[in-house]
Parts: C-alpha cells; structure tokens; sequence
C-alpha cells in the first residue's frame, strides 16, 4: 500500500499533468460546441505547461533570480522561459480560435459543430 | 450609469495605478518576475477595464485601432530593429554584446531593454486590440 | 558588415521584417509591389544559401554570438537549403498573382492585411526548416500555423470560417504534441540543440521518456504533414481557401510537416534505431501505402476540383511518407525529391484552378466544359502537370516513382512496389475525368471566355515548365537530394 503512495506522489506533477492532457483531449473530442472545445484545447496546453514547469524545480532550489549567497541553489530557468513563449502562443491561438467562431455564428447562426455541419448538407 | 458610481470612481483611479504598475514590471525583469509579455498584459488590462466601465466608444476614443496597429508593427519591428544594429555593429544578428563597443555587459543590459520594450508595446497593444476587435463588433 | 556570412540571419529576418512594414504601408496599393520585393529578395537569399551549402558544406550561423548548445543555431545542410528554396520559390512565384486571384471580394485595406499574413506565413515555414534548435522549430512551426489557420478563414465560401477552425483545433493537438516530445527529450537530455540531442539520446533510448518522445513527435508532425489517418483537416481548408493560399501551402506546409519528421528521426532519434527496435518503418509504409491508395480513390469521385487536388495531395503524402518509412538511401532520395518535385506539381495544378475561378467562377467539373479550346493556355499546363503526378516519364513525377520504387525494391518489399505503381494507374483516372470534360465535351452556351490573364498565367506556365525541366535534367535535384541523404545518414 505505501508503495502504491509513494510511486503516486514521487510524480505527482506526471499525473497530474497526464490528467490535464487526458480530460482536454477528451472535451476537444466529445463536446460539440465551438467554445467548449476552445476551453478543451486550453486545458490540454495548461497541461503541458505544468508538466513542463514542474520538471524544472531543483530540490531545494529558489527561484532562479541571481541572490548574493553564493551556494544558493536555483530552480532552473530554461523552462519558464520556454513555457512563457507557450503561453504567448496557446493566447494567440484561443483569441484566434474566437474570431473564427464569432464568424462561423454570423455566417451559420450556430455555435453547435454538429448544426454547423448539418447546415452544409445539400 | 449612476448605479455604477463606486466602479466608475474606482477605476478612474485604478487606471494610473495599474499603467506605472506595468511599466514598472516592464523595468524589473532583470531583477525580479517580470519583462516584456507580463508588462504588456498588465498595460492592456488597464485599458480593458477602462473600456469595461465606461463603454467602448470611449476607450476607441482615447486609441484608436490605427494607433493600435503601429504598436503592434512597431514593437516587433524595434526587436528586429536591435537586431539588424547588432548585425551594423559587427556582430552576428542580436548579438547584445557589440551594442556598446567598450563594454559587452552593458551592451547585454542595452539590448536586453530594448527587445523586451518592443515585446512590451506589441503584447499591449494586440491585448487591447483584440478586446476592441470583439467588443465593438458586439456593439454594433 | 559581410552579408554573406549573415545569411542564415537574413534569410528570416527579411520577410520578419517585411511583414509589419507591409502593414503600417501608408498607400495601401504599395503593398503588392512591396510584397513581391520581399519574397524576391528571399528568394535570392536562399539561391545563395543553397550555392553555399553546395560549395562549403554545412553552414552554421550562431544566433546571438553564442556558441551551440547554450544558444541557437541556424543550421543549413543541403535538405534545408533545398527545402528553403521550394518555400521562397513557391512565394516568390505566387505573390504576384495575388491581387488578381484574391479578387475584388477585398478591399485594398484588407489586401494589405492579408499579404503581412502571407509574409508571416513565409517567415514561419523558412524558419522551421533552417532551424537547429527544436524549441525555436516549434515557436516557427506556430507563428506559420497561426498564419496560415488565418489565411484559410479569408475565403469568400462561409465554410471557409468552419474549415479554419477544425484546421486551428486539429493543427494546435500536433504541435502541441510536438511540444511535448520536445519537452520530453529535454527532460532527459538538458539541451534542445538538435545536434546535441542527437548525441546525447545515444545513451538513452532504452528509457520510456525518449520512446514516448519519439512516439509524440511522429504523431504531431503526422498531423502537420497531413499523413493519413490524421489527414482529416486538410481537404476542406484547401478547399475553401482562396485559390493562391491553396496553391502556396499546398505546396510547402505539408511537406514542411515531411521534412519536420525526417529532421527528428535522422538528426535527433537516429535512423537505426528508429527503424530498426522501434519498428517506426512498419508503421510509416503501410500507414503511406493506404494513404495513396485512399487518397486517390476519393479523389475520382469528386465533382469539386479543388477538393480533388486536396485528396490527391493526401495521396502525395502518402508515398513521401512510405518513402521515409522505408529507411534506405533511395528511400530516403524519394522522399526529398518528391517533397521538391510535388511542391512544383500541386503549385502548378492550384494555379491551374486559380486561372479557372477567375474566368468561370466556380472550379466545378462542369465548369471545365470546352475548356480546352477556350483557355488553351491553362488547359495544356494542367495537361502536362497532370502526367507529372501519374509519373509519366520526362516529368518530375516520374523521377520520384522511380526512386521509391527502387528503395522499394531494395528493402525487399515488392509488394509496396506493386502498389505504389497500382496507386499510380488510380491518379489516371482522375486526371483523364477532367481532360475529357476539357477537350471533348461541348462548351455550354455561356458567353466567350477569355484565357486567363497574364499575371496569372506566367507563373501557372513557369511552374509547369520547371515540372518538365527538372524532370528532364534530374541531376540538379538528385544530386542535391543524395548530398542531403549522405549528410543525414552520417556518411562524412
């Protein structure tokens, strides 16, 4: 039994992130309205930056801004950096991913993929 | 809009507050959390919340999308422009180093500034775009 | 200040720099003009590079003056510099034309918006396949996806909103994924240098982070390139995109995809072993096999030309793929030559349909009746481009049939060989469909129509003679191709 706690909670992060990932594939693929699945694609990229950032964390580390003690150790600093750029990016995917929405609801009158697509049916 | 009386005076004096916050965020990213995209977005936040209380004819008003859009062109063309100096100045391209020819640590901190400026003016003035863009379309 | 010695930097910071003077143009009818300057000048930046790779060797341009693997650095072997030159060529050759097949459903405000996106579409796609550094792969592999999920939506058809959004979902899964196997591999490695990565996994591979690394990326970069079964977003944003955006990522973001999946599994994971203990060949060739044959059995049965040359590209993809998967020297020459030679041929061929809407309106079936005798011009191009993706010889088609057939041939596998020539007799028929309708069916009685004009018709005739010019004197591409596998498979 404490083995089963231990494997889980030595990679929290992992199973966490993992769960991200899962349930932001699964509303992407399931859900049928347009936003729900914007909110999908935003949780599945939350997830990924959380697997990322938390892989960075140095035991005992500070955050990685330059002190005077020179045996401090920091967490390392390449995946906030990385993950801001992914953030920047996952912004300007839903902002564009809403003005294609506000179109597809002037042009079909429906945010509904399924009514969207029945709609197209000759 | 007198219902809103305590939002409405709030924000007026929020909305300074929040510019120089972002602009302070924008000057510490060396030394703390900070830099150009979290400056950027804290600036537009103002904005946005101006634009939230007192309606968006006015925030159009004070910026225009033209102005908007030089923003936008130009903050990325000063991160290119820093660049192309550096390649002037003989290094390779954004090389902070050669900024300035008797100190290389200096030149870093110059180069540093200035890209971050540029991510700064972009990432506001998109923010405050794209919150224009939907707004006024729902306006309408 | 050497230019020459700056040109990796250049070749992006060009069209980077074009893209936000392009917008803040204070006469909106500079754009076009200025546009095409762009992608010129781009254009003859990647000539010099490709000139330079072939007398130097490997050009490495370190980004910021720091040394690799603590900075970034540009990479250019002989696959990228042939890669860059497809991608500017193609912009080169489709910008001018724009004005006239965007039409006049645009005001010259919104032209101007729409040639920035090009340029930041060209500057995205240059910078993944000059990049080393993978992180920087993927921030270019958004910047031209974002670009160009913006481009699809400019279409005038209201589908074209809907086809950009499952475009923008599907797209985001992959390069996530992407990111993830990038993630992944720096999490066992602490670089993301792909020269340093492709040392440092050696050590590794036994462990389950570098196979799901490897797993995650073949899968992102499968979506990317449009491999089927994960092809699914490609026919209706082709279809309803403006006919110069389809004939521009036709030819270049798919195989962008390609060369993203040759790049991780040379220069990162390692032929032998991806092909060997992780069996990645068995699934790449039949997952390419079934593709081509799916791909051009739907293709027949379409009335919507333009959505024909969507599966028909699927089943391009197909053979390029299945010519990777098969892990050997002429494989891996057919895959890069027919990334270059189907650039030209689905270039050619979107050009073709953009000639046809222009005068027609529509790129029906039916709208191609008689056409032959009334856009003679257009018609023959379309003719011969056609032949080049049935792999007549004398076309480029043929010369990268000929070489997946003969790595076929070479791993042992005569039936994949059978059938890339089976798949090929399939593309005849819908090619044929379309030639009897052009010359042998009766015009309807509509008024005369005209050929297209020049500025459309100058770089659908330039495309389908450089589809017989380098089908005809194959070396240049070849050569250049088995001095990229030579680079690639670590030979010195």
């Amino acid at each position: 039994m404490t083995e089963a706690l231990v494997f889980f909670m030595a990679h929290a992060n992992t199973w966490a992130a993992t769960a991200l990932l899962c349930v932001g594939l699964w509303v992407i693929m399931v859900r049928g309205n347009l936003f729900k699945k914007v909110i999908g694609l935003n949780i599945f990229q939350t997830g990924v930056f959380l697997f990322y950032i938390s892989m960075g964390y140095v035991r005992g580390g500070t955050a990685p801004i330059v002190v005077d003690d020179p045996d401090a150790v920091y967490s390392n600093p390449l995946p906030h950096v990385l993950i801001l750029t992914a953030i920047v990016v996952s912004v300007a995917t839903t902002s564009l991913a809403l003005a294609l929405i506000v179109r597809i609801r002037e042009s079909y009158g429906t945010t509904e993929e399924d009514d969207v697509i029945a709609a197209d049916e000759p | 809009m007198n219902e809103h009386l305590i939002v409405r005076v709030v924000t007026k004096m929020l909305v300074p507050f929040v510019l120089l916050f972002a602009i302070y965020v924008q000057m510490h990213g060396d030394f703390g959390p900070g830099g150009g995209f979290q400056a950027g977005v804290i600036f537009a936040t103002g904005f946005i919340v101006y634009g939230l209380v007192f309606g968006i004819e006015r925030l159009i008003k004070a910026l225009p999308l033209r102005i908007l859009l030089f923003g936008i062109s130009g903050g990325l063309l000063l991160y290119a422009g820093v660049g192309i100096a550096s390649l002037f100045a003989g290094g390779t391209y954004l090389d902070y180093g050669v900024l300035d020819s008797h100190d290389p640590v200096h030149g870093q901190h110059l180069g540093i500034l200035l890209v971050e400026l540029g991510v700064g003016i972009t990432v506001a003035s998109v923010m405050t775009a794209i919150f224009i863009t939907f707004a006024e379309r729902w306006h309408r | 200040m050497n230019l020459l010695a700056h040109l990796p930097a250049l070749q992006i910071v060009v069209p980077l720099v074009g893209a936000p003077i392009c917008a803040l143009l204070f006469n909106p009818r500079l754009a076009q003009p200025f546009a095409v300057l762009v992608s010129l000048v781009t254009f003859a930046i990647s000539i010099a590079l490709l000139n330079q790779v072939l007398a130097e060797g490997e050009v490495v341009y370190r980004m910021g003056g720091w040394e690799p693997p603590w900075g970034i650095v540009y990479v250019v072997d002989p696959l990228n510099a042939l890669l860059l030159c497809l991608v500017s060529g193609m912009a080169a050759i489709v910008m001018p034309a724009v004005r006239l097949g965007i039409g006049s459903e645009t005001t010259e405000r919104s032209r101007r918006l729409f040639l920035t996106l090009a340029l930041l579409a060209l500057t995205g796609m240059l910078g993944i396949v000059i990049t080393g550094d993978a992180f920087n792969l993927y921030v270019f592999l958004e910047i031209s996806s974002l670009s160009s999920y913006a481009l699809i939506a400019t279409g005038t058809d209201r589908r074209a909103a809907a086809a950009a959004f499952n475009y923008l979902v599907q797209g985001t899964v992959g390069a996530t994924f992407i990111l993830i196997g990038i993630g992944l591999l720096y999490m066992m490695t602490g670089t993301l240098n792909m020269a340093d990565l492709g040392e440092r996994v050696v050590d590794l591979r036994h462990t389950a982070p570098i196979q799901a690394a490897l797993a995650f990326i073949l899968v992102g970069a499968a979506v990317k390139a449009a491999l089927f079964p994960a092809h699914a977003w490609m026919p209706n944003a082709y279809t309803y995109a403006p006919s110069m955006v389809s004939a521009f990522f036709g030819a270049t973001a798919t195989k962008v995809g390609a060369y993203i999946m040759i790049r991780f599994i040379f220069t990162v994971f390692g032929a032998e072993w991806v092909f060997g203990d992780m069996m990645v060949g068995w699934v790449l060739v039949p997952l390419g096999i079934a593709a081509a044959f799916a791909g051009s059995l739907v293709a027949i049965w379409q009335t919507d030309l333009k959505r024909m040359l969507a599966y028909s590209s699927v089943a391009q993809v197909g053979y390029i793929s299945a010519a990777i998967g098969l892990g050997n020297k002429d494989g891996l020459i057919a895959a890069i030559v027919h990334v270059f030679n189907h650039g030209l041929m689905k270039g050619a061929l979107f050009m073709v349909m953009a000639c046809v809407i222009l005068r027609m309106g529509r790129a029906d079936i039916s709208s191609f009746r008689g056409l032959g005798r009334r856009m003679p011009v257009t018609m023959g191009c379309f003719v011969v481009a056609g032949l080049s993706m049935i792999g007549v010889p004398l076309t480029v088609g043929f010369v990268s049939k000929w070489y997946l057939i003969l790595g076929a041939v070479e791993a042992g596998m005569w039936p994949v060989a059978v059938l890339v020539v089976m798949s090929s007799l399939l593309a005849v028929v819908y090619i044929w469909r379309v030639v009897e309708v052009a010359y042998f069916a009766p015009p309807p009685d509509t008024a005369r129509v005209r050929e297209a004009p020049a500025l459309l018709l100058v770089p659908t005739l330039l495309l389908t003679v450089l589809c017989v010019a380098f089908g005809v004197a194959t070396d240049t591409t070849v050569g250049v191709a088995s001095y990229a596998v030579s680079f690639l498979m670590g030979e010195p």
